[in-house]
C-alpha cells in the first residue's frame, strides 16, 4: 500500500476543532489519507488537496465542499454497512474504507458523467413526460428508473445496532447554541426551572466558533457563556444533537448520542440561526466554488487553507470579513466582487480597501471558469450587473482564480417555526424572509429572527429566553421587541446571473438549473409548491436548505411577483434526513399474558400472537399437525381443557342492566332466568355482526357478559358510550384482565368436574346452558355450561390469581382419563367440526347475522336493539352471500381461507375456515357462497392459485346435528 | 402529540384518547324513513369545520364531548355528554 496523503495544515489556533496529537487514517475511494481527530471526511480530504468529492445526482458532475455544515448533498459516501454519510459533518474515524455513492465505475471516471453532456435533452420534467407510453414499455422503464434513482445502496447484511428512544420533558428548550441560544440558555436558566439546550455540532458557540474577522473578540464572549452556563445546574445541554422535526403544542423530536428523544417543551426558543445562500451562474457549482461560511469553517475549525487565489463575490458586508479570513489564511485574493453599486461604509470594507485588495462594485460573476473535467476552476468571469439578474457579458473580465467563495445572503433556519405553525414573512428591505407570527411558547432569536450583529445576537436571545421562561411559568410574557443591529440588509436581492448556455444551478441536490424553473413556469407549474414538484427543486436531501430562497426568487422574476407573494414551500419533517433504524428505537411488543401462563411454558406449548395476547397455539413435543390432532381425539374422546382467559368479561349491574343488555345485544335478556346463560350476539348500527359471547344471569340487576377475545376493549368502551347516552342506570366493570378462565370440554369432564366441588353437578340439576356460581378446587368460580367445541363441557372463571391454581387441579383431576391440555388451534378446528362461527374469521366487516347462520339469535320483535333498524331495511331483501359448509372428496389440494368460491365468471364468496377434520377423516371448511348455492349436494368451484377444484355443500355441523353430545 | 384535555383527568397526551366519531344524535328509529335512518348511519359532513366529536379516555374509561376544528386541528371545548 501506498504512503497515506497527508498536506501539513495552517498554523494552530486555540479555537481549532481538530486535534493534531491524534493521526488517523483512512480510505478514500481507495487512496489512503491521514486526517487530525476532530477531521470531518470533507475536511480532511480537501485539505490534503482533494477537490473531487462527489458527484451529482442526476448530470453527475463533479462537487466538492460547499457549505460544510450538512447541506453538502453531493458528497455522501458509504462504508459498506451505511449509506449516504455525509462528508462535511461526518468525523473521519481511523481505518474507515469509504467510496463515493452514486458513480458507475469510480468517482473518477464515472460512465455516468455521460448526462451531463446530454443535458440539454434531459429538460425539466423529462420523466414525466418520457416514460410513460407506450404504456407495455413502463416495466422497462420503471426497471430502469429505479437502477438510476437513489443514492448510496442500503446493504440487508448490514449488522443491527440497537437505536434507543426516550421521552422527556422540560420548561425551556432552546433549538441551538451559538450566541443567541446561550443567551436565552442563561436567561431562561437564571428565571429557574428546567432548561434544555440543544446543539447539533460538537461546541456551543455557534457562528462564532469560525467567525473570524467577522466577529472578532467572540471567542472570549462563547468561553465566558459557557462558564456561566455550566454554574446553572438546571441548564442541561446536549452537543451533536439534532432537532428533527417540532409537533403539535411543543413537542419535539431529536436525534443525539443517547438516540431519540421526544421532548414535551412548555416554551421554546428557536436560535437555529441561518442557511447562508449561493449565488448562482454557470458553473456555480464546481469543486473551488464555495459558501463564504463553508471558507470560513475551513479555515477556522480544521485550518485547511481553502484555495491558493481566491475570488470573493459578496452581497453584503459580511463577505468582506470573508475576505481579510482568507487572506489571514494566506490564500491571495484576486479581488472582491461585490454585487452591490454602492459598497458599504463599515469597519471591514475599510480593512479590505486598508489591505489593498481590489474591489469591483456592482460586479457579479458570470461564469466560472472550468479546470480540466470540470474538477475545479481555473477562473472566473466578472460582468456588470443589474437588479434583473442581467450580466453583460461583452463587458466581462477574465480573473484567475482556483476558488469563488460567495458570501452574499441568508434565509433563515426557519424549519420548526413552519412545522410549529408559524409564519415567515418577506421582509424587502432585507431582502430575507423573517419570522411573523409565532406559535403560542413558541420564541425566535439571533440571525433565524432576521439578527445579526453579534451583540444584537446577544440581546435578542437574552430577551426570548426571558420570554420562554416567563410563558413556561404562567407569568405575563414581555412584548416581543427587535434590538438595533449595525447590518440591516445581509441579503443581496438577485444575487442570479443568466447564462445562454445554462449550467447555472439553483438546487445541488437535484441539479435544478435556473432555466428548469423558467420552463416549468413557462409550462403552467407557476406555483412555488408546483415547481417544487415539478422542477424537483428542493426535493434532495438537503430538502432546499441553500436552494429554496433562489428558487423563490426566480420564480418571482419569471412570473412578475414579489419574492413575498411567491413565498416558500411548506416546512415538513424532518428537518435532516433521518434514517428509519434512528426512529425504530428497540423492538417494543407488550405481550398480554394469561395467568396460567408458566403452566403452558411448563406443558411445552408454542405460543401464537392472538391479538395482544399470547395463547398456546399448540402443545409439543410433537409436529404442529400430530399434535393438533392428539389435542382434538381427547377432547372427543376423553376431556381436555383449554385457558379462555383472554375473553372479554363483562359484569353489567344497576336497575336498568336487563333492559340495558336487551338494547346492546340481539338477543332477549329480560326473560333470561338466574342461573341459565344465552348466546349473546352483537350487531353495529348498520346491522354488520360485530361480536359475541354469552350472557349469565347473576341477579335481578346483574349479568355476567363475555366478549370475543379481540373485541374486549371496544365492547366495553361501547357498551360505557351507549349506557350515557340512554341514560341508563347501568354500572359496566371490564373484569377482563381480573379474571382467568379455562374450558374444560370432553365426555369426561363431568367426571372430573365432579372430583373438585361439592356443587351437584348432574346431568339434570346443572343443565346446558346453566350458569352457577360455586367453590371448584377450593376457589370461588363462576361455571357455565357450554358447548363451544361440541361436547359436554364447562367455562370455570375465577379471580386472575387463582387460574393457575385451578388449571392444576383440573390437570391433576382429569389424570385417570388422560385429559390433556388444547390450543387454539385445537379448538378452531373442534368448534368448526360443530359449525360455530368465529367472529372475524367467519364473518367480515360486512357479515350480517342473515348471512352467517345467525338469524336464529336475533330477536327483531324486541322494541330495539342496536342494528335492528338496519337489519328492517336488509331483512326483505335477498341475501347476497350466505355461509356454508362444504367437503372436499379430492383433498389432494387444499384450498385456504380466503381462497375464492367461483362459478364461471363470478365471485360468489370466500372461504373462511377450512381443515383436515380428524374426527370425520376428511377436508372439511366453511364458506360464503350464492345463497342458492348452500343446497346440500351442490358442487361448487374454489380457485386455489389459477386451479379449480370441486368441494360438496353439506348441511352444517358436521358434527353431532342432533346436539346430543353437548347437551349430554 | 398533541395535549387533550378531560374534563375528568384534565390535560392528557392524546396517546391517551379513542376517537369515538362525530356526534351525531339517533333519529327516533320507528319514525325514520329508511332513507333517514341510512343517512344517520352512513353519512358524515367531512367538510373542515368545528365538528362535535366523542373521545374517550382509555386509562381511566372516561367518555366526553370535544369541539374540535377539523380545519385547524384545534380543541376548542371539551365537557360530559350531559353537561
Amino acid at each position: 500500500m501506498t504512503d497515506p496523503i497527508f498536506i501539513e495544515r495552517l498554523p494552530a489556533a486555540g479555537d481549532e476543532w481538530i486535534d493534531r496529537d491524534q493521526r488517523l487514517c483512512f480510505s478514500f475511494e481507495g487512496r489512503c489519507h491521514r486526517a487530525y481527530a476532530g477531521d470531518t471526511v470533507s475536511s480532511a480530504l480537501w485539505g490534503n488537496g482533494v477537490r473531487l468529492l462527489g458527484r451529482s445526482f442526476k448530470y453527475h458532475r463533479p462537487r466538492g465542499v460547499y457549505s460544510m455544515c450538512g447541506h453538502d448533498a453531493n458528497v455522501m459516501l458509504e462504508d459498506g454497512e451505511t449509506p449516504n454519510i455525509r462528508g462535511d459533518t461526518t468525523l473521519v474515524e481511523d481505518g474507515m474504507e469509504l467510496t463515493a455513492v452514486n458513480t458507475v465505475g469510480s468517482l473518477r471516471h464515472d460512465l455516468a458523467g455521460l448526462n451531463d453532456r446530454m443535458s440539454g435533452f434531459l429538460p425539466v420534467g423529462f420523466y414525466y413526460k418520457a416514460f410513460h407510453t407506450p404504456s407495455w414499455m413502463f416495466p422497462n422503464w420503471e426497471r430502469m428508473i429505479r437502477g438510476i434513482a437513489g443514492l448510496g445502496k442500503v446493504n440487508p447484511a448490514a449488522e443491527w445496532k440497537p437505536s434507543p428512544k426516550g421521552y422527556d420533558a422540560c420548561d425551556v428548550l432552546i433549538v441551538g447554541g451559538g450566541p443567541s441560544g446561550m443567551a436565552a440558555a442563561l436567561a431562561a436558566g437564571r428565571a429557574g426551572g428546567r432548561v434544555v439546550l440543544v446543539e447539533d455540532t460538537r461546541c456551543l458557540g455557534g457562528s462564532l466558533c469560525y467567525a473570524g474577522a467577522t466577529a472578532p473578540e467572540s471567542a472570549a464572549t462563547v468561553n465566558s457563556m459557557r462558564d456561566e452556563l455550566e454554574k446553572l445546574e438546571n441548564v442541561e445541554v446536549r452537543l451533536n444533537t439534532s432537532v428533527r422535526g417540532c409537533y403539535s403544542e411543543n413537542w419535539l423530536a431529536f436525534i443525539g448520542p443517547g438516540g431519540l428523544t421526544k421532548m414535551r417543551a412548555t416554551a421554546v426558543v428557536v436560535a437555529t440561526g441561518a442557511y447562508e445562500q449561493p449565488a448562482v451562474f454557470r458553473h456555480n457549482d464546481l469543486p473551488g466554488v464555495m459558501l463564504g461560511t463553508a471558507a470560513q469553517r475551513l479555515v477556522h475549525l480544521y485550518r485547511v487553507k481553502p484555495m491558493q487565489r481566491a475570488l470573493v463575490l459578496v452581497g453584503n458586508d459580511y463577505g468582506y470579513g470573508v475576505a481579510l479570513d482568507l487572506k489571514a489564511a494566506g490564500v491571495e485574493i484576486a479581488a472582491v466582487a461585490d454585487f452591490r453599486e454602492t459598497i458599504g461604509k463599515g469597519e471591514l470594507v475599510h480593512d479590505v480597501k486598508t489591505a489593498g485588495i481590489e474591489i469591483l462594485a456592482g460586479q457579479g460573476v458570470y461564469e466560472a471558469r472550468p479546470a480540466g473535467g470540470l474538477v475545479g476552476i481555473k477562473g472566473a468571469r466578472v460582468c456588470p450587473v443589474n437588479s434583473a439578474g442581467t450580466g453583460l457579458s461583452t463587458s466581462a473580465t477574465n480573473v484567475n482564480c482556483d476558488g469563488i467563495v460567495m458570501a452574499t445572503g441568508w434565509a433563515p433556519a426557519g424549519d420548526l417555526i413552519g412545522q410549529a405553525g408559524g409564519r415567515l414573512d418577506y421582509v424587502p428591505e432585507a431582502a430575507q424572509f423573517r419570522p411573523g407570527e409565532l406559535p403560542p411558547g413558541m420564541f425566535a432569536a439571533g440571525r433565524v429572527n432576521g439578527v445579526f450583529g453579534v451583540d444584537a445576537r446577544l440581546e435578542d436571545g437574552e430577551h426570548a429566553g426571558g420570554q420562554a421562561a416567563a410563558f413556561a411559568a404562567g407569568k405575563e410574557v414581555p412584548a416581543r421587541r427587535r434590538p438595533a443591529d449595525e447590518i440591516t440588509a445581509p441579503s443581496y436581492p438577485y444575487p442570479i446571473i443568466k447564462h445562454p448556455k445554462g449550467k447555472a444551478f439553483v438546487d445541488f441536490d437535484e441539479d435544478v438549473q435556473v432555466k428548469d424553473i423558467v420552463n416549468a413556469v413557462k409550462e403552467g407549474y407557476d406555483s412555488v409548491e408546483l415547481v417544487k414538484r415539478y422542477a424537483t427543486v428542493g426535493m434532495g436531501p438537503s430538502q432546499g436548505k441553500i436552494s429554496n430562497l433562489n428558487s423563490s426568487r426566480v420564480l418571482a422574476t419569471a412570473t412578475g411577483q414579489a419574492v413575498g407573494a411567491v413565498g416558500y414551500t411548506t416546512f415538513r419533517p424532518f428537518t435532516r434526513p433521518t434514517t428509519i433504524g434512528e426512529l425504530a428505537g428497540r423492538r417494543f411488543h407488550p405481550d398480554r399474558r394469561t395467568p396460567i401462563h408458566s403452566r403452558h411454558q411448563a406443558a411445552g406449548a408454542v405460543f401464537m400472537h392472538a391479538g395482544a395476547w399470547l395463547r398456546p397455539e399448540y402443545y409439543g413435543p410433537l409436529v404442529r399437525h400430530q399434535a393438533i390432532v392428539r389435542e382434538v381425539q381427547a377432547v372427543r374422546r376423553r376431556a381436555g381443557v383449554i385457558d379462555v382467559g383472554t375473553l372479554g368479561k363483562i359484569d353489567v349491574c344497576g336497575a336498568d342492566a336487563a333492559e340495558f343488555l336487551e338494547r346492546m345485544y340481539t338477543g332477549r335478556f329480560s326473560d333470561l332466568k338466574l342461573g341459565k346463560c344465552r348466546y349473546a350476539l352483537m350487531c353495529d348500527e348498520s346491522g354488520v355482526v360485530a361480536d359475541d359471547g354469552m350472557s349469565a344471569r347473576l341477579g335481578d340487576d346483574r349479568f355476567y357478559v363475555t366478549t370475543t377475545s379481540s373485541g374486549s376493549a371496544a365492547i366495553v368502551r361501547e357498551m360505557k358510550r351507549w349506557a350515557i347516552i340512554w341514560g341508563l342506570e347501568v354500572t359496566i366493570i371490564d373484569h377482563t384482565g381480573q379474571f382467568g378462565a379455562l374450558n374444560l370440554a370432553g365426555p369426561e369432564s363431568r367426571r372430573i368436574l365432579g372430583r373438585l366441588t361439592d356443587l351437584d353437578i348432574g346431568a339434570d340439576s346443572f343443565e346446558y346452558l346453566g350458569f352457577r356460581q360455586a367453590v371448584v378446587a377450593g376457589v370461588n368460580c363462576r361455571l357455565m355450561r357450554v358447548g363451544f367445541v361440541g361436547e359436554l363441557g364447562y367455562e370455570l372463571h375465577v379471580p386472575a390469581q387463582h387460574a393457575a391454581v385451578l388449571w392444576d387441579a383440573v390437570v391433576e383431576a382429569g389424570q385417570p382419563e388422560e385429559i390433556m391440555p388444547f390450543g387454539v388451534e385445537a379448538q378452531r378446528l373442534l368448534r368448526m367440526e360443530k359449525g360455530h362461527q368465529i367472529i372475524g374469521q367467519d364473518t367480515d366487516a360486512l357479515t350480517t347475522p342473515l348471512e352467517a347462520g345467525l338469524a336464529w339469535a336475533v330477536k327483531m320483535a324486541k322494541p330495539f336493539f342496536i342494528g335492528q333498524r338496519s337489519l328492517k331495511i336488509i331483512a326483505p331483501r335477498p341475501n347476497v352471500r350466505s355461509l356454508a359448509g362444504f367437503v372436499m372428496h379430492d383433498s389432494t389440494v387444499m384450498p385456504a381461507e380466503c381462497h375464492l368460491v367461483v362459478d364461471g365468471d363470478e365471485i360468489c364468496g370466500r372461504v373462511t375456515s377450512i381443515a383436515r377434520s380428524p374426527t370425520l377423516g376428511q377436508v372439511i371448511g366453511m364458506a360464503y357462497m350464492r345463497p342458492d348455492q348452500t343446497i346440500p349436494g351442490t358442487v361448487i368451484d374454489i380457485c386455489v392459485e389459477g386451479r379449480l377444484v370441486q368441494a360438496e355443500v353439506v348441511k352444517l355441523p358436521f358434527y353431532d346435528p342432533s346436539n346430543e353430545r353437548q347437551k349430554s | 402529540m398533541k395535549i387533550m384535555t378531560c374534563p375528568v383527568n384534565g390535560p392528557r397526551p392524546l396517546q391517551e384518547f379513542v376517537y369515538g366519531g362525530d356526534l351525531t344524535e339517533m333519529p327516533c328509529p320507528d319514525q325514520a324513513t329508511d332513507e333517514q335512518w341510512a343517512a344517520y348511519v352512513f353519512e358524515r359532513d367531512g367538510a373542515p369545520g368545528l365538528h362535535k366529536e366523542w373521545w374517550y379516555h382509555a386509562p381511566s374509561g372516561v367518555w366526553f364531548i370535544a369541539e374540535r376544528d377539523t380545519g385547524t386541528d384545534e380543541i376548542c371545548r371539551t365537557y360530559l355528554y350531559n353537561d
